[in-house]
This record gives structure tokens, C-alpha cells and sequence, in this order.
């Protein structure tokens, strides 16, 4: 396949089609993430041919791609000019589009310093139910004309329209990185964790396996050697494996059959009391855990740990997934989604069952 | 339903200033709405005599007038809950309104609505420390945030320019920015979780305690919804620590297009600026003669470039940045030598819009954003509008993230002046907009840019905006007239065609 094509025309066909049968899309991209969210039916759509790097200009610090982009060749043409998607996106698979990224929404180990996908997503082109090619938000860092429909698509797992292009901000690579381990008991992690966050220390990630309390630092040479010194510990040397490990999953702590849970907590919560091995990730906030515990009682700790879980991988794809709505936010969803997609064509029962 | 649709008549197309035009409310409906009212709130919460009716017929942008009907001041959320569903129920518009610092009339009155001052909500409710956040009333001063958590090394960190005064209710419903966006992002990086509630009264919470929830994102999409999808009653704000350390450098330069190679190179040489503002001559000029910041007035422009974060980055990054001012061609560059010399440089940039509001009886801020490499064609192109007009233009520049804030001076009382001002500064945002940018960054639509819309957007992109609008406020009450133009509208501006009357999502309303 070419690095370059436009389909969008193919694209809004389909969505016409789809809309004047009724009959739903199942969007998907590389399909690295297809495991994720519920299970759905529908015609296949896919983005995959629309693919390729509309503008890219580093001094302006925004890149514009197609949503069938590659992640891989996204990152490779900002690593040219020392630039970087500063989210951190989990491929979770070699196939991994940038379409994929956005509608997932999910962000790796930078996540709780620089911000998440949705805090660099400038502007998007979409695909409403009505088979409309729309574009929302810009190419720009500041813009508050009209409602943020942009990053309202982020995270919304392809429910509400068929992305098309995305421009999002990049951020220069830091200088420097280095890795710092420390030995620690869940609960210290977490403390420490949290009370390095209050400094303004160059922090680019923070996570504990279990075992050790992992810090990177970024920045100026100098800034980092000074962080050291404050907060000690050693030197990781295969620190770039360490951190990709981490959010492709390839980490030893993922392997085995039990399901995957995803636990977004206040950072500085102490450790739930869920049985079930625990990875803590973004300084405290994004918890993995890997257990056969039912849904209920994950559901009902996260909740009163003052967050919410949800089932990543594995168990079962038709019941819980996402945390449930309260009924008034439910059935605002629901008057959102009707918005954007009348006919219920777009991915629907992919989030929740009614939407 | 069934009710009459009662429509604001606020924003006619050829708006000048506005005083009380005729309003279409009965006087018998008018006291029914009194006296309901009064039923829900404390006698003292309820406006509705002239003289104590005027201090609220205009926000910050004062061209624009209009008394409300009534004035609610409720400081409970069941007393708000209340006037919402008493005006939901007999079709009464609802216009929210902070400290009524915005810039684009996003707080004018509806004179056949209630106003609804949000003012008395301004207790701070919780510092959590740990968790580097803090639970705020939305009336909250956006500085009293960061003053009430300063003993903790930690602070708020968008800085709108009125932030002395600027509630954050405001500033979410505009996604208010500041000199530090291009580091630290806009009102909607920096919020966690807000509450607010429908037109009908049921009471949303969005966003959480953790950094992400369930469902759409639609935290964000409140964000800068300029009061037209809910009432916020509560909002959570991420707290940072406050840098080890800030430095600022001044730099002047003999040519615009100069100082804007330089903004370009800064940032491609990986350094992110706390904040990257530029002034041009005008505007150096006036902060100059105001202030005495030590600004050269004889040069063409000038950057401040403030660098923030832990002490050994600073002082590296500095030195980086005085060899590229000095590659640029700058004529001149300071760091500053101490703290108060630090805050002299920037007391000079802060006080340019009043400090330009010296040079004439009226000034007019505009807000487009652009990408940076068409900073010197847009300001040459300016410069040409500005003379074809004979209406100077002084020009305030967040250069880091490309928004520009030219400031067109007038005087309201010279027949034709403003008719001229807004045109030039229509053309002005068309501009913005044909080079790839916005015609807001920052201020929000309001009312003033409320035909720029109709540029910015296709009919069928305005048409999704207002199917969005209706699974919020079917019935259109909140804010009306604001932010998102009616397709009818953009049709008599002539800037946009709805093709053959066609027009998308028929059975909608149109607001």
C-alpha cells in the first residue's frame, strides 16, 4: 500500500449507504485495538486506505494526518526533526493507526505530566451519521470558535462519526532521559510517587511493577543530574525497553490468561483492596490488574477508591466493560450520540449497550 | 412543549450599541416570573428594578448593551436549580454570568430573560493537596486559586489577563488561555471535573477525581460552550508546582518579520517557553509611556521570552535563547537582572491593552489565532486594512501560540467609527481565517464574532453544532443568540449559501 491515498469519498459512500439501510459499521483501522471495548456487529468499515500526512510543519509544532496513518510512520517523520506525539500512544499492535489512537483515546507512561491524546487534538475531519464531511476545531494551539466536537471524539470508540484527518500538537524530544529504580513497598510508591509530583521536578513518567518504583526524568542535561541528586536511586540502563515494555504490554506482569483491568484512581489513593496482582502506572493514577475477581466488586472498590474501572482485555466482551453512567449522564449520551448519528450506525453497543 | 418560543432579540444583524430595545415579554408574565421567583429565592437575590438592573447590561465588552428583564443572584445550587426550571417551564431565556470580564459579549443580557449571577458562588470547597487539586465554586476568582494554595508550592495555571478578577466559572465556559498556554495549555487542560446543571434542573457531573472517565469526554466539550449547554456549579482544577524557577528576556528588533523568524526559531530548537509575547511599535510605545518598563520605543517590535522549570534548565535555555535572538537580528536583548525588573518587563506587555486604550476614546480588542510562519504577512496585511480604514491598529501578539490581539482604535462618539471598527475588524478575523486559522483563540464567539462563524464553518458543521446544542437545551434557552449562528443568519450575512433552501436537520429549531 502506498503511504499516501485519500478515500474519503469511498468512505462517506459507505456511511451513506449504511445510513439509508440502517444497517451498522463496525469502523476499525489496523485493528491493533479491536480487542477493546464491547463486541459489536456490523459491515466492516475500515480506514486503513485512507492513510497518509496532510501537512506537517515542526516549526508550527502540528502535524495533520489521515486516520489510517500508521502510528509508526507518524513517529518516524516527527523523530526526523527531533518532535514527538508527547501522549505516548499504545500501539498494542504493529498495525496501529492514528485513527485508532484517537478513538481509543488511550495514552502511555507521559500521560499524567504532559497530558493525555485528547489535550493535544487541535482539530479533526469527520463523517457524521448523515454521511456529512465536517471539520471541527483546527490546525492551530488556541481556539475556542464553536463546540469542542473534536475532542469530543477522542475516546468515543468510533460512536459518534467516522474520523477522517486529525491534527494534533507535537512537542520537542527532551535532550535527555534517564531512568531512576528504587525498592519500595506498594503504598511507599505510592506516597513518593505523589509527593515528587508536588515538586517541580522534570518528571516524565512514574510506575511501580511490584517490585521496583521506576522515575524517568527529561529534560536539559543539567536539570536531570540535578533531579538525580534529589531523588536518588539507580541508574536503569535498558530504560527505552523498560518504558515500551510498559505500554505495549510486553511487560512480564501482563502475561497469563486472567483479565485485564484497567483502575483510574486519584493518584494518591493507597492501594485497593482488590485480590489480583497490581502495576501501579502515571504516578498513581492508571492502575493495571490482572485478576479474576467479578466485575461488581472491581466496579464497586474502584468507585469508592473515588475512580473507575474498566475491563481492557480478556473476560467477558458482552457484559461490563466501562464503568456505568449515572441515568441523567446516560441518557445525555444518548441524546449525543442521536446528534451525531441518528441512525445508530456507527459502532453501536461498542461503549455501552444503548449507545 | 408547546410552549411559545421566546427568542432573545439581541444581535440583530446590523447591531450597533444596543440600549433596552422593545421587549416582547406581557408585564403580566414579567410579575408571574417575579413572583415565582421569589417563592425560590432570598428577597435580596432578586433584581428587578432599572437602576439595580443596569450594573448587569454588559460584560467586558461594553459596545454591546442590554438590561435583563430580572437578575437572579441565588448562592445555593438548589436556588439556581430552581430559576432554571422556573424559566424552563414558561420559556424564559437564561443567561450565566461570572464576573462579566469577557471580552465578546458572551455575558449580554437577554432583555426578555433572567440573568443569572453566578457571583456568590465563591467559596474554594477543598484543597486536596496530595492529589494537586482543588474543588471551587465556578464564581472563585482565578486568582484566589492560586493565592489559596501558594503555602503548598503549588498554583492554578492559566492566567488570563483579567485574572485579578476573572471568575473560573467564566473561564471554563470560554476556555479563557493566558500567557502561559503554549506550556501549560488552556482552561481545558487544567480542569478535572465539573457539575453543572440542565435547563431542566438535573444535576451533571462530568469528568472525576481520577485523570480520565467513563464515557464521552464531555468535560471538553463544555469547555468554552460559552454558557449555552448547562450552568456550572462546580468545578475541580489541577494544581502544579510552582516552577524552581522564571526568567524572562526582552529583545528588540527593527523589523517585524525578524522578531517572527525568531519566535520560529525558539521553538524549532525544542525550547518551550513559558510564555513568547510580542508587542509592535504602537503598542510598545503606549505600554512604554504608561508603565516605564524599559521597553525601547524606537524598535519596530519586541519579544518577551519567559523561561520557566528547574534552575539548571533555565539557565541553559536562556543562554540558548540570546544566541537566537542575536542570530535573528535583534537589535538589542535583556535578561532581566532581578525578580523586580522580571516583573517590570512583564507589567508592560499586561498593561498594553489599557495602555493603548490611552492613545484614543475606544479601543477594540480582536482575538484571531494563525500559524506562526504567516505572523509577518497577516501584520504587513494588517498594517494595509488599518490605513485603507485611516483607524490605527497597535498589535499584541501571544507569538509562542500563534494569537493575535490587534487592537483597533476609535472614538464611539465620531458617527461611523464603529461601523468602521467592526468591519475593519471583521476583515481582520477573515484574514485569521484564510491564512488556516480562528477567528477566536481565546475571548470566545459571544455576539461580536457571531458572523465570522458563518466563515470559519460550513452550513452543515454549524447544523451539527446546533443538533449538539439540542440534546442539551431543546428548547434553546440558554445563552440565546450566542456562539453558534442560525443558518438563517449566515444566509443574510452572504457569506454562505444554503444550497437550493435546503437546509440539514429540518425539524429541528433553529437559535
Amino acid at each position: 500500500m502506498t503511504d499516501t491515498n485519500d478515500s474519503a469519498d469511498q468512505l462517506r459512500e459507505q456511511v451513506r449507504v449504511a445510513a439509508h439501510s440502517g444497517v451498522p459499521l463496525q469502523i476499525s483501522g489496523g485493528g491493533s485495538k479491536s480487542f477493546y471495548g464491547r463486541a459489536t456487529v456490523g459491515t466492516p468499515l475500515s480506514t486503513i486506505a485512507h492513510r497518509g500526512i496532510v501537512t506537517y510543519d515542526p516549526g508550527e509544532l502540528v502535524i495533520t494526518a489521515r486516520a489510517g496513518t500508521p502510528l509508526t510512520q507518524i513517529e518516524a517523520a516527527l523523530a526526523e526533526k527531533n518532535q514527538m506525539l508527547a501522549f505516548e500512544p499504545p500501539y498494542l499492535g504493529e498495525s496501529a493507526t492514528l485513527g485508532g489512537a484517537i478513538a481509543t483515546g488511550l495514552s502511555g507512561p507521559r500521560r499524567p505530566y504532559v497530558g493525555a491524546a485528547r489535550d493535544f487534538v487541535l482539530g479533526v475531519k469527520l463523517i457524521n451519521g448523515q454521511a456529512e464531511i465536517l471539520s471541527f476545531g483546527g490546525q492551530v494551539m488556541k481556539n475556542v470558535a464553536g463546540y469542542d466536537v473534536a475532542r469530543l471524539m477522542v475516546g468515543a470508540l468510533g460512536t459518534l462519526g467516522v474520523l477522517l484527518e486529525i491534527s494534533l500538537k507535537v512537542l520537542p524530544r527532551p535532550a535527555t532521559e534517564l531512568t531512576l529504580v528504587q525498592h519500595r513497598t506498594p503504598n511507599e510508591a505510592i506516597e513518593v510517587m505523589n509527593i515528587w509530583a508536588r515538586r517541580p521536578l522534570p518528571l516524565s513518567a512514574c510506575c511501580y511493577d511490584g517490585d521496583g518504583l521506576y522515575v524517568r526524568l527529561c529534560g536539559a542535561d543539567s536539570a536531570v543530574r540535578a533531579a538525580h541528586d534529589k531523588i536518588g536511586g539507580e541508574i536503569l540502563t535498558n530504560a527505552q525497553n523498560f518504558w515500551h515494555a510498559l505500554r505495549e504490554q510486553f511487560h512480564a506482569f501482563f502475561d497469563g490468561p486472567l483479565p485485564l483491568w484497567r483502575v483510574a484512581v486519584p493518584p494518591a489513593r493507597p492501594s485497593l483492596r482488590i485480590p489480583g496482582k497490581w502495576l501501579i502506572d502515571w504516578g498513581g493514577a492508571q492502575r493495571w490488574l490482572k485478576s479474576d475477581t467479578d466485575a461488581a466488586t472491581i466496579c464497586r472498590t474502584a468507585a469508592e477508591g473515588g475512580g473507575h474501572a474498566t475491563l481492557f482485555r480478556g473476560g467477558d466482551r458482552g457484559g461490563y466493560i466501562f464503568h456505568p453512567l449515572a441515568p441523567g449522564l446516560l441518557a445525555l449520551h444518548q441524546r449525543i450520540k442521536n446528534a451525531m448519528d441518528p441512525q445508530h450506525i456507527f459502532n453501536p453497543g461498542k461503549m455501552y449497550p444503548n449507545l | 412543549m408547546g410552549a411559545i418560543m421566546i427568542y432573545c432579540p439581541n444581535s440583530p444583524p446590523g447591531k450597533t450599541i444596543m440600549k433596552t430595545p422593545v421587549t416582547n415579554v406581557q408585564p403580566r408574565n414579567r410579575r408571574e416570573l417575579i413572583a415565582a421567583l421569589q417563592r425560590v429565592l432570598p428577597s435580596q437575590a432578586l433584581l428587578s428594578e432599572t437602576e439595580d438592573l443596569r450594573p448587569y447590561e454588559c460584560d467586558g465588552l461594553s459596545a454591546y448593551c442590554e438590561l435583563p428583564m430580572l437578575v437572579a443572584l441565588p448562592d445555593t445550587v438548589e436556588q439556581v436549580r430552581a430559576v432554571l426550571v422556573a424559566c424552563h417551564e414558561r420559556g424564559v431565556p437564561v443567561v450565566a454570568r461570572g464576573a462579566g470580564t469577557g471580552l465578546s459579549g458572551g455575558a449580554l443580557p437577554c432583555s426578555n430573560g433572567v440573568l443569572l449571577s453566578l457571583a456568590k458562588f465563591n467559596r474554594i470547597l477543598e484543597i486536596d493537596a496530595a492529589n494537586r487539586t482543588a474543588r471551587v465554586q465556578p464564581g472563585v476568582r482565578n486568582l484566589a486559586i492560586s493565592q489559596a494554595v501558594a503555602h503548598l508550592g503549588l498554583y492554578y495555571a492559566p492566567d488570563p489577563s483579567s485574572q485579578i478578577a476573572c471568575s473560573i466559572g467564566g473561564n471554563v465556559a470560554e476556555n479563557a488561555g493566558g500567557v502561559h498556554c503554549l506550556k501549560y495549555g488552556l482552561t481545558v487542560h487544567n480542569i478535572q471535573m465539573l457539575s453543572f446543571l440542565t435547563i431542566e434542573g438535573e444535576l451533571i457531573t462530568v469528568g472525576g477525581a481520577a485523570l480520565d472517565a467513563p464515557g464521552y469526554d464531555l468535560l471538553a466539550f463544555m469547555t468554552g460552550s460559552e454558557g449555552l449547554l448547562g450552568v456550572i456549579v462546580e468545578i475541580t482544577v489541577k494544581l502544579l508546582p510552582q516552577p524552581e524557577r522564571a526568567q524572562v528576556v526582552l529583545a528588540a528588533f527593527d523589523d517585524v518579520e525578524k522578531a517572527g523568524a525568531a519566535v520560529a526559531a525558539i521553538i524549532g530548537a525544542g525550547i518551550v517557553p513559558a510564555g513568547l509575547e510580542m508587542m509592535d511599535n504602537l503598542a510598545i510605545r503606549a505600554a512604554e509611556q504608561f508603565v516605564h518598563a524599559g521597553y525601547p520605543v524606537d524598535a519596530e517590535a519586541i519579544l518577551l521570552c519567559e523561561l520557566d522549570g528547574v534552575n539548571e534548565e533555565v539557565s541553559e535555555q536562556i543562554l540558548q535563547v540570546r544566541e537566537i535572538f542575536q542570530q535573528c537580528g535583534a537589535t538589542e536583548s535583556h535578561t532581566a537582572r532581578d525578580e523586580r525588573e522580571r516583573a517590570l518587563f512583564w507589567a508592560g506587555r499586561k498593561a498594553a491593552f489599557p495602555a493603548v486604550g490611552r492613545l484614543a476614546p475606544d479601543y477594540y480588542c480582536m482575538d484571531g489565532t494563525i500559524p506562526r510562519k504567516h505572523l509577518a504577512r497577516v501584520l504587513r496585511r494588517i498594517g494595509e486594512m488599518s490605513a485603507e480604514a485611516g483607524l490605527a491598529v497597535a498589535n499584541v501578539f501571544h507569538a509562542g501560540d500563534g494569537n493575535l490581539h490587534p487592537l483597533i482604535l476609535y472614538d464611539a462618539n465620531k458617527p461611523g467609527d464603529l461601523e468602521r471598527t467592526e468591519r475593519l475588524g471583521a476583515k481582520i478575523l477573515e484574514l485569521c481565517v484564510a491564512v488556516g486559522g480562528t477567528i477566536t483563540g481565546e475571548h470566545g464567539v459571544g455576539v461580536e464574532k457571531i458572523n465570522q462563524m458563518c466563515i470559519q464553518f460550513s452550513a452543515s458543521a454549524l447544523a451539527q453544532f446546533h443538533a449538539l446544542k439540542h440534546a442539551f437545551d431543546p428548547r434553546g434557552l440558554l445563552n440565546p443568540g450566542k456562539a453558534v449562528p442560525t443558518l438563517q443568519r449566515c444566509a443574510e450575512y452572504g457569506a454562505m449559501h444554503v444550497h437550493g433552501g435546503k437546509v440539514l436537520f429540518p425539524d429541528l429549531e433553529r437559535f
